[in-house]
């Protein structure tokens, strides 16, 4: 982030010379056009960073408001009031009130929904009582007319003593008008909307004497928030403490008064703005489709059709695409391979590219989730959701919102742990973030498949009911019901610090903005990228280092070793090859650390051969397949079949099938809970910002697939 | 000596079952002596007149449920709760333990 603002500042420095705006804040209640208003003034210009120390992105665009001057646009948090309710709405306050950071806004453009002005004007009247320069943008005016709300733009204009703008964001229209406003000097406005009590009045002087402010709304925020106002130090903490107390303030009351207060302010004033001519269609359309889309049988099966057609284009259309990647990952070592050598080749080829091939190959799942995942949200269909599903979930300690997570985990934790941010409550949060990665993702499914195909016969019930599929299912709902009790669990461990809430807007239908969903796809394929991409790299060169190399000339003396029994056997070339390699994994680091652990899972029913994968399994899962592979000499060809036959023909001392069908579900139970990821213990340690929570996982789940993984074995063999 | 740890573990026992009691009964009370959104039925509307948890009161105000406007329960989950009411002339989702600190004239 701090590139980007040293890269512009020259820019921002010649723009404040001849107008003083250059940074422009965009802030307003969710669902309020806000974001859309955000991409037609930036288009692709966005930058996602993060607010300093805390989790909450920090969406910046540059727009070009008139040929000559450009200007930094930042998108603020959806919020209610300037009384922030959740961590991401802290942000506003962060960023209005610390007087040291040097990129407070010069100007807010306030959005407003205008078919629901009166609640929209309350963060506004706000805004306006600290005289922050303001623009009104008057958003959603087609809803707003086919709803017959006329609104009076001059009087409103007057009244509030801003530029008012009517617009509507979704087509673009109002913006030029708009960056014309916001590319001249405007001052704050001079009107009031709600004076500071009397009784308050000591307290604020007080405070304005303190810390030189020349606001009293701004002083009264002060003593609301302090406690949270990062920028005050320790002492002055205590001073406030103490001089709340000695003034008797009791914030609750006068946030309740404050609000009640301004209300009565705003219908004053709407009173001569707004008319309504005419009942609200689109209200009773929307009504008419929540009987159905709601309703307690239709409502579960139309969710549980969609979740169907989800997880249908997750695994069947994205496996196009992942192929091609595959493909095309592959195609490249084989060229660079082809023409040069080394070990710093091998180094690029099998460590680098390949890590990168495994953080790309999920690139399609992710995109295809989020596209869905943006429909159902853009369309107002994902509240039906949180609404239908919250009296389920509570009863589990999780809640109706925790749902997208959890869905969402299907395909990968590191977007669902992502995506739990828009919960408020920190309990129900966590939980969700806790239990999201025991839902199985879709770097399970290779290793699913290897060993469903291994153990489980290729039978048909009634014509279509594949038994392998059956057992895939099951591995499925194994990971949710995982996830459900062990949210019951954390529900009865953890203590509440904030009561959990519900009240939120409920929109009505409206079709997707196909802007935004693209967007959102492209932010979060490429959060995917940045954030678990750096660590799945990392980690898949240490390993790698860790497989290609022993100590001492133990590599020499394997290969020496594989050449001679290969001579006695009389293998091919290839065949030779691959049990070189095969006998050089096993006397590497990363052998002998399956050497090593080999008592510890030997209960398990797992030899140092398994070991090496679960180690290896650690960048991810699907890495496990490629082990086996290597381990088992089958070679550069993995190709399910192969693999099978191979596995299958492995045999233990006693010259009996090494893979029985305890030791394969011993297997898949192990990787359906065991927590051998990476990046998610990594996002999960940004999401919570604490160890202890990664830690956690790690433990419980790791726990949780030793202990299921020894019963399945002990009792099935 | 154990058996006075006992009886004190007991009377404690005791003790918290009574003060639920006490509890639901005030509850109990309450909702007889003033009607709130909890009781309102489908197509319903009523005034609000005040909000009776001051924590939970300050994201309804502002959600715009002041006291004096009116509020109107909409539509119900399938299971009973959450439900939606209307307010503003906007849509409102809530818990039904949050409909029911909103108290109606």
């Amino acid at each position: 982030m701090a590139v980007t603002i040293e890269a512009e500042a020259p820019e921002a420095k010649k723009a404040t010379a001849h107008h003083p705006v250059a940074r422009i804040a965009l802030i307003g209640n969710p669902n309020s056009g806000k974001t859309s208003l955000f991409n037609q003034l930036t288009g692709l210009n966005q930058k996602v960073g993060n607010f300093p120390g805390v989790t909450v992105d920090k969406k910046t665009g540059v727009s070009q408001l008139t040929p000559q001057l450009k200007a930094q646009i930042i998108d603020l948090p959806g919020s209610y009031s300037l009384y922030p309710k959740s961590l991401d709405e802290r942000v506003i306050i962060d960023l209005l009130y610390d007087p040291a950071l040097n990129n407070r806004p010069d100007l807010v453009i306030v959005t407003a929904d205008a078919s629901n002005l009166k609640r929209n004007l309350l963060l506004f009247t706000q805004l306006a009582d600290l005289r922050i320069p303001a623009v009104l943008a008057l958003n959603m005016m087609d809803v707003a007319e086919a709803e017959g709300v006329k609104i009076d733009i001059e009087v409103l204009q007057r009244d509030l003593g801003v530029p008012v703008i009517p617009m509507n964001a979704r087509k673009g229209i109002g913006i030029a008008a708009l960056k014309i406003l916001i590319s001249q000097q405007l001052a704050a406005t001079e009107v009031s909307f709600f004076e500071v009590p009397a009784r308050l009045r000591p307290m604020v002087d007080g405070i304005k004497e303190r810390f030189s402010l020349n606001n009293d709304y701004l002083a009264l925020h002060y003593a609301h928030q302090y406690k949270h106002l990062r920028f005050l130090s320790e002492d002055d903490k205590v001073w406030m403490a103490q001089l709340l107390e000695t003034q008797g303030f009791k914030s609750t009351t006068e946030q309740a008064n404050e609000t009640i207060a301004r209300y009565v302010r705003i219908n004053e004033v709407l009173l001569d703005v707004v008319r309504v001519d005419k009942a609200k269609e689109e209200e009773k359309f929307s009504n008419k489709l929540d009987q159905i889309l709601t309703h307690r049988v239709y409502g579960y099966l139309i969710f549980m059709g969609l979740l169907f057609l989800v997880f249908q284009a997750v695994f069947a259309w994205a496996s196009y695409p992942m192929d091609l990647i595959d493909e095309g990952i592959a195609a490249l070592n084989t060229l660079i391979q082809e023409n040069f050598n080394g070990p710093l080749i091998n180094l690029l080829t099998e460590g680098v590219i390949a890590g990168l091939g495994g953080v790309l190959i999920f690139i399609p799942q992710i995109a295809i989730l989020f596209a869905f995942i943006a429909i159902l949200e853009e369309t107002g269909y994902m509240a039906r959701v949180t609404f239908m599903m919250d009296k389920i979930m509570r009863k589990f300690g999780l809640n109706g919102k925790s749902v997208v997570p959890l869905i969402s985990g299907v395909a990968c934790a590191v977007p669902a742990v992502m995506s739990a941010r828009t919960i408020e409550n920190w309990k129900d949060r966590m939980i969700t973030i806790f239990v999201t990665p025991l839902m199985s993702c879709s770097a399970r499914i290779p290793v699913y498949t290897v060993l469903i195909a291994l153990v489980v016969p290729e039978v048909y019930y009634l014509g279509f009911m594949n038994l392998q599929g059956i057992v895939l299912m099951g591995l499925y709902l194994l990971g949710f019901l995982s996830a459900i009790l062990s949210a019951l669990l954390l529900k009865v461990l953890l203590k509440a610090r904030e009561r959990s809430y519900f009240i939120m807007e409920f929109p009505v239908y409206r079709m997707p903005r196909w802007k935004n969903v693209g967007l959102t796809i492209f932010e979060k394929s490429r959060t995917f990228v940045l954030e678990a991409g750096k660590i799945i790299v990392a980690v898949s060169i240490i390993l790698w280092v860790l497989a290609s190399y022993g100590p001492g000339d133990s590599f020499e003396r394997a290969e020496e070793r594989a050449v001679a029994e290969a001579e006695v056997k009389g293998l091919s070339d290839v065949q030779t090859d691959n049990l070189i390699s095969s006998y050089q994994l096993e006397s590497s680091y990363a052998g002998r650390f399956g050497h090593a652990i080999e008592p510890a899972i030997r209960p398990l029913g797992y030899d140092w051969k398994i070991g090496i994968a679960l180690l290896t399994s650690f960048a991810a899962r699907e890495v496990f397949v490629g082990t086996i592979s290597t381990i088992y000499s089958i070679g550069e060809e993995e190709n399910v079949t192969t693999i099978k036959d191979k596995l299958m023909s492995e045999k233990d001392a006693d010259g009996n099938p090494f893979f029985t069908p305890a030791r394969a579900f011993s297997l898949l139970i192990f990787y359906a809970f065991a927590m051998q990821c990476i990046s998610t213990l990594a996002i999960v340690r940004r999401e919570t910002k604490s160890w202890m929570w990664p830690l956690a996982q790690l433990v419980y789940m790791t726990g949780l697939a030793y202990v299921s993984a020894f019963a399945v074995f002990q009792l099935m063999s | 000596m154990q058996y006075r740890g006992t009886a004190c573990i007991l009377q404690l026992f005791i003790n918290s079952l009574n003060k639920r009691r006490e509890i639901v009964h005030n509850r109990v009370q309450e909702s007889q002596q003033q009607k709130s959104v909890r009781d309102l039925k489908i197509g319903e509307s009523g005034e609000i007149s005040s909000l009776n948890d001051p924590e939970m009161a300050l994201k309804l105000l502002e959600m715009g449920c002041i006291p004096g406007a009116e509020v109107k329960l909409n539509s119900k989950a399938p299971f009973g709760d959450p439900v939606t009411i209307i307010v503003n002339d906007y849509t409102l989702s809530l818990r039904l333990d949050e409909a029911e600190t909103i108290l109606l004239k």
